[in-house]
């Protein structure tokens, strides 16, 4: 089976590009061009060129040896947490933005929940000098306080979305709702591997870098590149193809995909889509998503902002549903744990999303010498709130 | 023939209302249906409420989200919809995202908006290439025509692809816009709407979003077919419910 996008945008039954047509020449206009331009040597060039400068890439593979000798097996951390911004999101802004500048795009929306993708992007805009404009759900502009003021120093312009349920799914709607009326001059820099085609594959591919770099320092460190297991949480989903990329066509490598169940699967009260979700269309695309029996999309919850979405990329979908893919949930409480669990074993506070993946540890079990690779997608500053007032420090 | 390839050759500037299904009071639908009807409008579009009308601006989202509070939901429109053709014969159009069609069932939604009598649907989401691939079919096994939008941004080859995909008409939006988000027609639309005209589609046009009153209805049809009203008439709905609607409807033609 094919676990990657076929020529229609689909995997497997999900994707495609449910669009308004008002949306059509964009959209259209980069499903033409993203594979050629993503292709030329000199975007290549400047695009390696960065992620080594700027972004400080390679990101480490780390033996985490006291993890290890408390779980049993061999566990590798890919240190996301230590690239420019602090989590892999500026992967992929500071691909698309070299995109949207080959497209001839002056001015860059894109939506954020907890404010690391919109960070990202502000980031990469100050750089490239272009206008940004970040759409954020009000709610989340109130309890994301420091990410809002990192992106106005980065001279972005934070639009409070008041629509609907004013988070993440939200602040998506505003952003597209911003590039209908707009549709020559702007380039819409999605966050995940979500929206219509070519998205999730653009992004992914953007993402590649992490699985394409464990490969190779797995090989010095392993004498192999495949490992036994590559572990990441799943909200919209982009940490985690981009850890799986190189390996979805690799049987022998098991993929573990880490959702948010927040206060439990069935409390009312949990972003885990693969376990609540049913095929549907949100944000262009047809995938899996929680919504009521008569099609309106529900709210998600997750004490992790970054999980609180209530779809998954299609490429998770079709890994959910082939079974390629193993799909566990994670409660708040018990990734809470795993994040103080990992600041203690090996000095590294991890973002409440990557605490998500660590957490599987403790129910789930692998044999001695299992290569398990857990890509810790996020720095845990941004959390310190969370993590102060959930365990009263 | 179907009612609006029909109401189309008898009326030269048609007038179409939108509403939003379950707003201002859940038991309006018929109501406003009715006055429509007696009051001289030529075609209703009935918004199935959405909870993510991403084409959609604050008027008919407010509208929608109001719709949903009260209740609506697509099992209950058909039943308030179930006589409508006893008392209601000009054509009925939903209009809705893709996703609650989708849930309802593709096949079951179309027999049911066939036995009702609905005439077709507008599905913004819903695009031309998934259309013809997986749906076309079955919208015509029970008689449901699909329109398809056009904006000026649309290019000439890919709006004679849709002619050609099109019966009933083609929904021309007017600016790049969402609904309801600007006010009066500059040379941008005038030219669009002359390029559009000179294409001598199979299709009449009609034009939606930023019709608003007289004026721009004049505007409008003075291109094309016919023009649509949406958010000015939930504005209106919002202030004056539904004992609005005769003047409103007066104002505009």
């Amino acid at each position: 089976m094919n676990y990657n996008v076929d020529e229609k945008g689909y995997y497997g039954e999900f994707g495609g590009a449910y669009i308004p047509e008002m949306l059509y020449p964009n959209v259209e206009e980069l499903r033409q061009q993203y594979i050629a331009v993503m292709s030329s040597p000199e975007f290549q060039e400047e695009f390696q060129s960065l992620l080594r400068e700027y972004v400080g890439r390679p990101t480490p593979l780390y033996f985490a040896k006291r993890m290890s000798e408390k779980y049993g097996a061999k566990i590798y951390l890919k240190r996301e947490d230590l690239c420019h911004t602090g989590a892999h999101k500026v992967n992929n802004t500071i691909g698309q933005i070299l995109m949207a500048q080959r497209l001839g795009k002056k001015r860059i929306i894109a939506e954020t929940g907890a404010g690391q993708h919109g960070v990202a992007t502000a980031t990469v805009c100050a750089l490239m000098g272009l206008e940004c404009i970040v759409y954020m759900g009000e709610i989340d502009i109130a309890r994301q306080a420091p990410n809002v003021a990192r992106m106005k120093m980065l001279g972005a312009t934070v639009v409070p979305a008041l629509s609907g349920s004013r988070t993440l799914k939200d602040a998506t709607n505003e952003a597209i709702r911003d590039w209908i009326n707009n549709p020559t001059d702007t380039h819409y820099i999605i966050g995940s591997v979500v929206g219509p085609h070519p998205y999730p594959d653009m992004v992914a591919r953007f993402q590649s870098v992490i699985s394409e770099e464990i490969k190779a320092q797995l090989q010095e460190k392993e004498g192999r590149s495949n490992p036994d297991f590559v572990v990441a949480c799943v909200g919209g989903g982009s940490n985690a193809a981009g850890a799986y990329y190189h390996y979805l066509d690799q049987p022998e490598v098991g993929i573990i995909a880490v959702e948010a169940a927040g206060k439990g699967i069935h409390s009312g009260a949990s972003a885990a889509t693969s376990a609540l979700g049913k095929m549907g269309i949100i944000h262009g695309s047809k995938t899996l998503l929680m919504q009521t029996d008569d099609g309106q999309i529900t709210e998600p919850y997750s004490i992790s902002a970054g999980l609180d979405y209530p779809g998954v990329g299609p490429m998770h979908a079709h890994l959910f549903t082939s079974g390629r893919g193993e799909f566990i949930s994670v409660t708040d409480d018990d990734a809470m744990n795993a994040g103080l669990a990992l600041s203690k074993l090996e000095g590294i506070i991890p973002a409440i999303e990557s605490s998500h993946a660590l957490a599987i540890f403790e129910t789930r079990k692998f044999k001695k010498d299992d290569v398990v690779v857990v890509n810790l997608s996020g720095r845990g500053d941004k959390d310190l709130n969370t993590y102060i007032e959930y365990f009263k420090l | 023939m179907n009612r609006i390839t029909e109401r189309l050759k008898k009326n030269s500037k048609l007038l179409s209302i939108y509403f939003t299904a379950g707003y201002p009071n859940i038991d309006d639908t018929v109501t406003i249906l009715e006055s429509l009807q007696e009051n001289g409008v030529d075609m209703v579009e009935i918004g199935l409420p959405f909870s993510d009308p991403l084409a959609d601006g604050p008027t008919i989202q407010a509208s929608g989200t109001q719709a949903l509070k009260n209740g609506m939901t697509t099992a209950l429109l058909f039943e308030q919809l179930k006589d409508i053709r006893k008392t209601v014969s000009i054509p009925l159009i939903i209009m809705g995202y893709f996703n609650p069609v989708l849930q309802y069932g593709v096949e079951n939604f179309c027999k049911k908006c066939q036995e009702i009598g609905i005439d077709g649907f507008i599905l913004p989401d819903l695009p031309l290439a998934e259309y013809q691939e997986h749906y076309q079919a079955t919208f015509e096994k029970y008689g449901l025509i699909n329109v398809f939008l056009i904006t000026p941004q649309t290019s000439d080859a890919r709006i004679r692809q849709i002619d050609n995909a099109s019966s009933g008409f083609i929904y021309m939006v007017s600016s790049a816009s969402v609904t309801g988000a600007q006010s009066g027609f500059g040379n941008v639309q005038t030219d669009y709407f002359a390029r559009v005209k000179n294409m001598k589609l199979n299709n009449p046009q009609i034009v939606g979003f930023g019709i608003s009153n007289s004026e721009t209805f004049e505007a409008a049809t003075t291109y094309a077919n016919g023009a649509i009203i949406g958010s000015a008439f939930i504005k209106m709905l919002t202030k004056k419910g539904v004992e609005g609607i005769g003047e409103f409807v007066s104002s505009i033609r």
